[in-house]
């Protein structure tokens, strides 16, 4: 029972971040007693589009509307002025406070803190909605979800009448996603107005009243929940198949290169990220890994790369020479390293991790091979040849190789990684998001650098958020679905559609025959 | 007996100096700076206060006690409170790295002392020759109803003042919003930034306070401890550094801080009330504080538990566009 | 939308980058204002022509071939210790413990001189004190770089600790060699056979001080920029995902850099002790352990520019005590004009990593 006017309208929001453009135009109504999931692949713009409401940013052009009114919103406390509360992904929460201490944190008041009744408020917001918070516990004393609730009753608490939530299921068990919902239900019954930001099909058929999709910054649709499935609304999510022209080799006799088997993966906080994965990689093949942001990639590739620690499982690399086979599991990168195995990995933080952003491309180029050689010294003359060769053959844009690599842009930055770790000849690379924010022209060049170390031989694995480029630079595709395989599908004449059902649902909607 | 309370006397006044200066620096930590500059702002509100009570003495021919103890007291304040505003200004406004800041202060604190200190020393005409036994005795003067009972018959106010001083800023940070705000600041300073909270006023406000209070100590030292004279004997920094200690000994808890200072105290004096030390030994037990220190620090780091660690950013700039 | 707030009066932004020459010259603008300023100051303290005051300064460290070498001595102890802390800062732990670690160093080295002053000959007396002195403050670096690497411990307090430790087991010592009965010093030691001295070298005693610093000021350079462990120093650093991303085993590279660290100031320690004053008291380092925190992090890390801040400060230092007897003045002028040089050139820092924006759009450097 929605109440008739919109709570907040978005009219023609747009917000561009340099040459990208997040929000193109978007409009969006929100009304009380109503829940609204937000839904869209990654780089769709919607948490760009919530972060414009909670205050984070400003909007280059379009109108937000609270109740009929216009109205500015230009710091977070506007924002709870205006009765909007934004939870989000990553909490904001200090953790040597109490629940009750955070909860009033920053908020105007009497100088001496009354924390009983702050406790007692809380404990009637509780009471209200079914929560179970406990105002005396010390944050890190909290599980996740604990967690959760305490920014879900520090919102409420202010006053917010609309709330957003940022992906509030990625960090839950199934049980604790239920109680979530059944809460979400008590505050719509109440008038509130909410929004779930989302990818998860199963949560948006479960617990929303409508659904607006966004895609590549645009408005994609807006369904009624109970009136669409799965697959139109997949469908608009995911788009039409668009044609890229990416050269994709056959493979020449595949060899088993790395053996992943049962992989489990628990994070810091004993949440399960990677669920018994297993899969083989093949020489002279690209394996696509697909999935939504958070579903595991991240920790799958460093735990192969020894960063990672796992709870069981095994990973076993095979020699191409010699056929012997090495266990992997549990050990780090020097170890790895020191063990003849030849793995190469372009990890997803490019500045923080694969490169040290002050230092210039010569010293970046060191950073694998500097242990070369007997000497007490380094050897900078073969890292300056291969900086220079790097920086002809992959037209990399740099005034010269003594600058730092953070002066380069995205593309070229990016370069320089893929440059470096495709230069020890590895047998096995991984890759992660390697075209993400990249102009065209790089983005081509990288395809043509991984066809070329397929072609030699190279076992690649290759995560990627873009569907299309997946399916035409990929020979198969593993899909991951919130850690677990959900489906590993031969690239060539896979269906888009059916690659994003099982990205959003472990199986998808028909059952696949799985090739290992 | 009356050795036990020679030793508890002296550890009482030993501890109340540097128990100003670690609760100042308390203070000042909690919201993130670390400010290596202690030694050198209890020298600067040592000197300040000398200095005005000398002028105060040497113009005026009966001076009042009363007015010379404020007059130093006003002097003292203002010149700590200047030394943690060049210290918040360097740090916050002007970015510079909070270590080297704070060993400059501590440098051009004790050079300013002690230059100031001299000087005035020749004036009166040598070493150990400044008289302003007006307001040191102000300071000294015990408090009526006490004066007879053993122990307090020599405390001056400044000693109840410290511990009253501890209490109320333990209030200050558990029991209002300030002081949670402050908290929070000093843990997390993205999440109160987030939260409305501006870091940049509570980390000026709190070291400018927190030095103000540290400056305290210095002050207490001159008129109490050495009863009204300057020396250039480096005292004061000592001090200065065994308050620095004392705050990670008392976990950057006020109240703590109370009996860890007189503990302190008697760990410093104890090698001089037990017989039969040799003078080298006797310095091996002035290790002890520190050594103790040590083992917190250790302690503390191995058992990760939140409330007696640290503040979370403790020496950690914050700049908004790092977020 | 109108954004309804004013363009601030003065923003600041993030430099991009700035060339080398323009950086050192915002700090020698900073250097200067610090200088009219303490002009001020001394002017108005013994209203004296503040150019004479700093030509009785360049007197102090010059005047006489002795001072000069004096100077150059003390140039090169605070230097030794700058090399010291030059690598353990450009792995980004902050050894605040130097001091501590000369002490410990200087105690080594005075133990060797006394105990077998008169088994054995200088050159075995000084080798041995050299690698006594060494391992000494290695040990007395790795400490806390153990628990760092262990536990997370902070460093700052921890080294701080160690210093007074020091202090206190350098008193012992003192009171346990103490010479004559009762006077609390130790003298200076071996006076007759000049038994473990540094000899002269050229004529010059001094001359193996600085024969020595020189070569470590070259060897720390050499180790930073092109070795390998160098390389490991500065990615650790920078970034210490980066090193465990490429298996750099971070825990061993700390432990490592602090014991040369520790080491070296160890050695400063040998210096003052063989070297210098012949003697070891809680004054051996008389606060050049802190000084020295200073220097470094002023050069960047770099050794050469080492010298020349070290200088500076030496000369502040030697010239201020020689206005005190000059001027009849305080030589705790020093350490307050070295204070306010400081306190300028750190400000002056900012400008080198910031722009001031104008609300006209005008660039302030």
């Amino acid at each position: 029972m929605r109440s008739d006017t919109a709570a907040v309208s978005l009219r023609n929001i747009t917000k561009t971040f340099g040459p990208v453009v997040a929000n193109d135009k978007v409009s969006l109504e929100i009304y009380r007693g109503e829940i609204l999931a937000l839904l869209g692949e990654n780089g769709s713009g919607k948490t760009t589009l919530m972060n414009i409401l909670s205050g984070i940013y400003y909007p280059d052009a379009g109108h937000v509307l609270v109740d009929g009114r216009e109205v500015t919103i230009r710091s977070p406390k506007d924002v709870y002025d205006l009765g909007i509360g934004m939870v989000h992904q990553h909490f904001k929460l200090v953790d040597v406070l109490t629940a009750a201490e955070n909860i009033i944190l920053g908020m105007e008041g009497s100088g001496k803190l009354d924390l009983k009744a702050v406790g007692d408020k809380i404990r009637g917001i509780c009471e209200l909605y079914g929560f179970d918070v406990n105002p005396g516990q010390k944050i890190y004393d909290m599980s996740v979800s604990q967690k959760q609730t305490v920014e879900i009753v520090k919102v409420l608490y202010r006053g917010a009448n609309i709330l957003i939530l940022d992906e509030p299921t990625a960090v839950l068990t199934p049980q604790e996603t239920q109680k979530l919902f059944q809460v979400l239900r008590n505050l719509r019954s109440d008038g509130k107005a909410i929004v779930i930001i989302t990818h998860k099909l199963y949560e948006v058929e479960e617990i929303s009243d409508r659904v607006s999709v966004l895609r590549r910054g645009k408005n994609a649709g807006e369904l009624v929940t109970k009136d669409t499935s799965a697959a139109e609304m997949t469908n608009m999510m995911v788009g039409h198949a668009v044609t890229l022209n990416i050269a994709r080799p056959e493979p020449k006799n595949p060899q088993p290169r790395l053996i992943v088997k049962d992989l489990t993966v628990k994070d810091e906080d004993g949440v399960t990220r990677l669920n018994n994965v297993s899969f083989t990689v093949n020489s002279g093949e690209v394996l696509g890994i697909a999935g939504i942001s958070g579903c595991g990639q991240k920790e799958l590739l460093e735990a192969i790369a020894g960063l990672q620690p796992m709870e069981s499982g095994s990973i076993v690399y095979i020699d191409p020479a010699t056929d012997k086979e090495t266990e992997l599991a549990g050990k780090d990168p020097r170890a790895i390293f020191s063990l003849g195995v030849m793995l190469s990995f372009v990890p997803e933080d490019r500045l923080g991790m694969g490169l040290v952003g002050n230092m210039d491309l010569t010293n970046n180029m060191m950073l694998r091979s500097f242990r070369n050689g007997s000497s007490v010294f380094t050897d900078r003359k073969a890292p300056r040849k291969l900086a220079h060769r790097v920086v002809k053959e992959l037209d990399v844009n740099t005034p010269g190789l003594s600058i730092p690599v953070r002066r380069l842009s995205g593309g070229n930055v990016q370069k320089v990684l893929v440059g470096r770790e495709i230069s020890s000849s590895p047998t096995v690379l991984m890759t992660a998001y390697a075209v993400r924010g990249l102009d065209i022209n790089s983005s081509y060049t990288i395809y043509n650098l991984i066809n070329e170390q397929k072609e030699k031989g190279v076992a690649v694995i290759f995560v990627g958020e873009d569907l299309d480029v997946l399916l035409e630079l990929c020979d198969r595709i593993l899909v991951l679905c919130s850690g677990e395989v959900s489906g590993i599908v031969p690239g060539r004449g896979a269906d888009k559609n059916k690659v994003g059902m099982m990205m959003t649902k472990l199986g998808g909607d028909v059952r696949h025959e799985t090739i290992s | 007996m009356a050795r036990v309370l020679s030793l508890v006397q002296a550890a009482l006044v030993f501890g109340t100096v540097i128990l100003f200066g670690a609760l100042g620096e308390i203070l000042t930590e909690k919201s993130g700076n670390l400010n290596l500059g202690v030694p050198g702002i209890m020298y600067l509100g040592g000197i300040a206060g000398l200095a005005g009570a000398f002028l105060y003495e040497t113009a005026c021919p009966a001076p009042v006690p009363l007015l010379g103890l404020v007059i130093a007291l006003l002097c003292a304040l203002a010149a700590s409170v200047l030394a943690g505003f060049l210290y918040s200004f360097l740090t916050i406004t002007l970015r510079a790295n909070q270590n080297v800041t704070g060993l400059t202060l501590t440098i051009f604190g004790s050079g300013v002392a002690n230059l100031f200190g001299g000087a005035m020393n020749k004036m009166a005409g040598g070493v150990g020759q400044i008289s302003v036994s007006a307001t040191s005795g102000a300071y000294r003067a015990t408090l009526p109803f006490l004066s007879n009972i053993g122990v307090f018959s020599s405390l001056g106010f400044m000693v109840y003042l410290a511990i009253a001083l501890a209490f109320i800023m333990s209030w200050f940070l558990m029991k209002t919003r300030k002081g949670l705000n402050l908290r929070a600041v000093g843990e997390n300073p993205a999440t109160a930034d987030a939260a409305g909270i501006s870091v940049t006023k509570y980390k000026y406000l709190s070291t400018c306070i927190g030095a103000a209070i540290t400056g305290l100590g210095g002050l207490y030292y001159v008129m109490d401890y050495i009863k009204g004279t300057w020396a250039n004997d480096g005292g004061i920094e000592k001090l200065g550094w065994l308050a620095v200690a004392l705050v990670i000994f008392a976990r950057w808890k006020p109240r703590h801080a109370i009996w860890s200072s007189y503990l302190f105290g008697i760990l410093f004096w104890l090698y001089f009330y037990i017989g039969g030390l040799t003078r080298s030994s006797q310095e091996l037990f002035k290790m002890l504080p520190y050594v103790v220190t040590i083992l917190v620090l250790i302690v503390v780091s191995m058992r990760r538990k939140h409330e007696n660690s640290p503040p979370e950013s403790l020496g950690l700039p914050y700049f908004r566009e790092d977020r | 939308m109108k954004p309804s707030r004013k363009t601030p009066f003065v923003r600041i932004a993030k430099r991009d980058s700035i060339a080398m020459w323009h950086g050192w010259l915002i700090r020698l603008a900073g250097l200067v204002l610090a200088l009219i300023v303490s002009a001020v100051v001394i002017y108005a303290i013994v209203h004296l022509n503040p150019l004479k005051v700093y030509e009785a300064m360049f007197e102090g460290n010059f005047g006489t071939k002795r001072r000069t070498w004096v100077s150059l001595r003390d140039i090169a102890m605070l230097l030794c210790i700058g090399i010291g802390l030059a690598p353990a800062f450009k792995m980004r732990f902050w050894n605040i413990g130097a001091e501590g670690q000369i002490l410990i160093g200087g105690i080594a080295t005075a133990a060797v001189m006394i105990y077998w002053g008169r088994a054995l000959p200088t050159w075995a007396l000084l080798s041995v004190s050299f690698v006594v002195s060494l391992m000494a403050g290695a040990i007395w670096g790795a400490v806390p770089a153990i628990f760092k690497a262990r536990y997370g411990t902070n460093e700052t307090l921890f080294t701080l600790m160690m210093n007074y430790v020091a202090i206190q087991l350098t008193s012992y010592f003192v009171a346990k060699w103490e010479n004559p009965f009762g006077s609390n010093t130790v003298g200076i030691i071996n006076q007759m056979t000049q038994a473990g001295w540094f000899p002269a070298v050229l004529g010059q005693k001094y001359m193996l001080n600085i024969l020595l610093v020189a070569a470590l000021t070259i060897i720390m350079y050499i180790y930073l920029r092109y070795s390998k462990q160098g390389y490991e120093i500065a990615v650790v650093g920078e970034s210490d995902k980066t090193a465990r991303y490429i298996g750099i085993n971070v825990k061993r590279v700390v432990i490592r850099t602090m014991m040369i660290s520790g080491a070296i100031c160890g050695l400063a320690g040998y210096i003052a002790v063989a070297g210098a004053s012949h003697t070891i008291s809680t004054s051996t380092a008389g606060g050049s352990g802190f000084t020295a925190i200073i220097v470094a992090w002023l050069a960047k890390f770099n050794t050469f520019v080492m010298v020349l801040v070290a200088a500076l400060l030496v000369f502040l230092e030697k010239g201020a005590i020689q206005i005190a007897s000059q001027y009849n003045l305080n030589d705790y002028a020093s350490q307050m004009i070295t204070g306010i040089i400081l306190f300028f050139i750190l400000g002056s820092e900012f400008f080198t990593r910031y722009r001031l924006i104008f609300r006209r759009g005008k660039d302030v450097d």
